[in-house]
């Protein structure tokens, strides 16, 4: 299965995704440039994580408007996988593709740490290997991470099983205590309606093999490679 | 050519650590009675167009398209005289 990790400028996490799709998973990698518009070859797009266009005026703001996603768009609308990473989510999330946006975190540190977080759909393509209320530990790095969505789009949400990952406690236990950033209602990670796009402010591929200090990260790629052989 | 400031805000319903942290230290520095602080960003556009209304309308959308997050913040465009 192919996979193309989609580089913008002050993308920085994009060697990290490509190490852990080609020498973990073992399946075939690709870079595409932001200006590139070429998608349809790959079976799975990963939007890294970083600080694409440093930031400026919001995180993810500017990034939506690079050529290549458009076609990420018209990927994602034909069911094609996608994975938004930190970074990548924040891009998903002002591109529309998936809903609510991300505010500064809370206590306005950047916050670079192992966490918890509790596996709460794993009927997903992105998620089928593991056990529903798993807990997994993978880390975060990011200064906006306070994932924000109204009252409304909140229950929606929970409504379509579309929270796929909350913040917790080792044990498991979701709660403010257990909440590095602010995020409504612990939010690590979601999914679109539709099921295809997953945004996660965790990185996977920081915790993909035992040699980081986790390799719980794997459990997204390797999910994700079941979904699509399973096709 | 004409002038408009943009003043983008967070929805008065979102809180705002940064304004938050701000007041504490105002308010650490002896500033009393301060009911509320909020931070904001301010973007000044020149833009070459004659019509006001016309000008006011290409802004208002560029707020809405890339400028502003309608999820998380408001804006108010302030159009200026010639310059």
């Amino acid at each position: 299965m192919k996979f193309g990790v989609i580089v913008f400028p002050g993308s920085n996490c994009e060697q990290d995704c490509f190490y852990a799709i080609r020498d973990i998973l073992k399946q075939p990698a690709e870079y595409i440039w932001h200006k590139n518009t070429k998608v349809d070859a790959y079976d799975c797009l990963v939007l890294p994580g970083g600080f694409s266009y440093g930031d400026y005026l919001r995180t993810g703001a500017v990034a939506r408007f690079s050529p290549v996603m458009k076609s990420v768009t018209r990927f994602a609308h034909r069911g094609g996988l996608v994975i938004g990473i930190c970074n990548g989510f924040q891009i998903l999330l002002e591109a529309g593709l998936l809903p609510g946006a991300m505010l500064r975190n809370k206590n306005l540190h950047f916050i670079c740490k192992h966490v918890h977080i509790k596996l709460e759909n794993n009927a997903t393509p992105f998620t089928n290997l593991g056990k529903r209320d798993q807990i997994l530990k993978i880390p975060i790095a990011h200064n906006e991470g306070n994932y924000y969505i109204d009252t409304k789009g909140l229950k929606n949400l929970t409504e379509n099983k579309q929270i796929v990952f909350r913040y917790c406690s080792e044990q498991g236990e979701v709660g403010d205590r257990f909440n590095p950033n602010g995020a409504i209602g612990n939010v690590a990670g979601i999914i679109n309606k539709q099921g295809n796009v997953l945004g996660m402010m965790p990185h996977p591929e920081r915790s993909a093999e035992k040699l980081l200090g986790s390799d719980h990260g794997s459990l997204i790629f390797k999910s994700t490679l079941k979904w699509l052989k399973g096709k | 050519m004409l002038k408009s400031e943009i003043y983008i805000t967070l929805k008065k319903k979102i809180v705002d650590p940064q304004g938050l942290t701000i007041k504490h230290a105002l308010e650490s520095m002896g500033y009393k009675g301060l009911d509320e602080v909020r931070i904001g960003k301010f973007i000044t556009i020149k833009i070459d167009c004659q019509n006001k209304e016309k000008a006011k309308k290409k802004i208002d959308n560029m707020c809405r398209k890339l400028l502003a997050n309608p999820i998380t913040e408001d804006y108010n465009v302030k159009m200026k005289g010639d310059k």
